[in-house]
């Protein structure tokens, strides 16, 4: 269970001078060897604590935590799944924790030959002629993709290409990468299946269009199933896709977004390829390309001339869209991918996606069952499937707040709700392959169990959580008041 | 059941529109739509002597929820916004038909705004949501 007790900030237990004494002789530092102009002046404006105190301070905020490691977490759209202690392990050996990133070449082969591997499996994987692992985190991953598609118009001098498309139904972060390249954003309707809107799609597409990015399966949980027809009519009007890799849990080496018509293609190799998230990173967000993108991959890549690698740089592509850090992405997550997808297999690659799916389906099922009405009741879920409330809500007045507030106190992290934005009062809930039955199981008599208290007395409900360090927060006053740094006095 | 006053005119997207003595348009959103949307927390109108086409997405109003962006009802220029908003953005809740008005504009035709529904229409289209 998460502890209940209030913990002051770090800086207000911060007395002047304090340190752990007692077991830290101060010995002073030499710094004759630092010019006298310049040394700082002024302390660090630091906590000053014992090393005592800090260990308990971040233990206890620690302990804090609703964590994967902890407890069930559906959080629809986040893939957040168990990563094996193994990978963990084996990115943390000392021989790739002491590597510098600076080291020659002839120092890192065993580094750059995982780099290398892990280029080749994505490849495979997701069925793209070639794999740029730099990107830092999805959103660098969406960035260097319309980055790619940009500068792949302009080498054509087909300048006109400035829209790209995108459907209602996609992240919110798609429209808003699109945006910060220049492009102008244009929203394609979705049907009452969950299906791009293929009509408006064609009257949408033309001469200036840059091309379209697409979740699939999208955010509803559903297949794309007229993909091909998409992807037919985006490259007859002289555009490219992009495929947002959100959601490729549910695919992975079943269905390839290559084979599907794709030319680029971003990983969140953080959620689906075994690094803990959530927080804020580190991420990886790998980009795969078809061929006629590959000269515009951000460098720096890894090549293998015989039994030796090295560094691609600009040098070997002289048309990259460049470099998008100032070394080649978070080594420390890429190795973690490289070794779950070594020790998943294909195999393991495929079982992954149907057990993340027969969860999805198995929970949508029970949960129709018990009377909770699914978005889209006519489609397969993917990976992840939508409830909505909007009955319970004009009934009795719970809404998706509510059921999320209340499931902590059942000892459930809630699923994303509120989103996708165009399904009212919605739960999105995404179980993950690594779920046992039992687990689902009881998630869905918590769910049922929560309605029937809502019916007796909504009250209760609206004042959860009850267990947890804090209740419910103002969050409009939050946002209102926007307060995000801690000033020392 | 949300507000919706009669004299006003009314669009699928949730905005209204209310013919000023002076030929002038104001423009804001519905009571339902503010329902929808929950407390706004930030709301950004256009600016004096932007021309809008009908359509037009032109203003954005964020809840503690999703972030939306409001379209222009009809054509015309943009000739006061309504600063109020941007520091007391509640407002928009607590009075979308008064003191919540995102913008006021000269219509490029007066007559587009007849062919808008009115608030009888407006109600049906929201029974079928």
């Amino acid at each position: 269970m998460t502890a209940k007790t209030t913990e002051p900030l770090i800086f207000e237990v911060s007395r002047p001078g304090r340190m752990a004494s007692a077991q830290n002789p101060n010995r002073g530092v030499d710094l004759s060897a630092i010019p006298e102009a310049l040394r700082r002046k002024d302390k660090p404006r630091l906590p000053e604590v014992s090393e005592m105190q800090a260990v308990r301070h971040f233990t206890r905020l620690s302990q804090k935590n609703f964590s994967i490691d902890t407890h069930f977490y559906p959080l629809g759209s986040c893939t957040m799944k168990y990563n094996p202690r193994a990978c963990n392990k084996l990115a943390m050996l000392p021989q790739f924790l002491a590597r510098h990133p600076l080291a020659p070449e002839s120092h890192s082969q065993g580094f750059l030959a995982c780099m290398y591997d892990l280029q080749e499996i994505l490849k495979e994987v997701t069925g793209m002629a070639g794999v740029s692992l730099t990107p830092m985190a999805g959103a660098q991953g969406e960035f260097a993709g319309v980055a790619m598609i940009q500068a792949y118009h302009k080498a054509r001098g087909d300048l006109a290409r400035v829209e790209i498309l995108v459907p209602d139904a996609a992240h919110g972060t798609n429209p808003a990468t699109a945006a910060m390249l220049g492009c102008t954003v244009r929203e394609i309707p979705t049907n009452a299946d969950g299906d791009v809107d293929v009509e408006a799609l064609k009257a949408a597409v033309g001469p200036q269009t840059a091309g379209i990015m697409l979740t699939n399966p999208s955010t509803f949980g559903v297949f794309e199933r007229r993909i091909k027809e998409i992807a037919g009519i985006v490259h007859d009007a002289g555009g490219l896709l992009y495929y947002d890799g959100a959601n490729l849990n549910a695919i992975l080496g079943k269905v390839r977004p290559g084979d599907m018509g794709f030319d680029v293609i971003h990983m969140n190799l953080h959620k689906t390829f075994s690094t803990p998230h959530g927080g804020g990173g580190p991420g990886a967000g790998a980009v795969g390309v078809s061929e006629r993108l590959r000269p515009f991959m951000p460098t720096p890549l890894v090549g293998k001339d015989g039994e030796s690698y090295r560094w691609l740089t600009g040098k070997d592509l002289p048309q990259t869209i460049g470099r998008l850090s100032a070394w080649m992405g978070n080594a420390g997550v890429l190795l973690r991918a490289y070794i779950y997808a070594r020790l998943l297999g294909r195999e393991g690659m495929h079982r992954v996606a149907e057990f993340a799916t027969l969860n999805a389906n198995y929970l949508a099922a029970r949960l129709a069952e018990k009377g909770f009405d699914l978005a889209f009741p006519k489609r397969r879920a993917s990976h992840e499937f939508v409830v909505t409330l909007k009955k319970q809500k004009q009934e009795i007045e719970l809404t998706a707040t509510d059921v999320a507030k209340r499931l902590l106190d059942y000892g459930y992290h809630a699923p994303t709700v509120y989103f996708p934005l165009l399904v009212p009062e919605c739960l999105l809930i995404e179980p993950t392959e690594t779920e046992d039955k039992e687990t689902l199981d009881a998630f869905v008599e918590a769910l049922a169990a929560i309605r029937d208290e809502a019916r007796q007395n909504i009250a209760k409900v609206k004042g959860a959580p009850y267990t947890m360090p804090v209740r419910r927060l103002d969050d409009v006053r939050a946002a209102r008041q926007l307060d995000l740094r801690y000033v020392p006095t | 059941m949300s507000n919706v006053p009669a004299g006003l005119k009314y669009v699928k997207s949730h905005e209204w529109l209310r013919v000023e003595s002076d030929g002038t348009v104001t423009v804001g959103i519905t009571d339902f739509a503010q329902g929808s949307l929950g407390d706004l927390v930030f709301v950004e109108t256009p600016a004096v002597g932007r021309k809008l086409a009908r359509d037009e997405s032109c203003a954005v109003v964020e809840s503690v929820k999703a972030a939306s962006d409001v379209y222009a009802p009809i054509a015309g220029e943009v000739v006061a916004s309504n600063a109020k908003l941007g520091d007391n953005p509640e407002i928009l809740n607590s009075d979308p038909y008064e003191g919540g008005w995102l913008w006021k504009m000269k219509p490029a035709n007066a007559a587009d705004v007849d062919a808008l529904l009115d608030a009888a229409g407006y109600e049906d289209f929201l029974k079928t949501l």
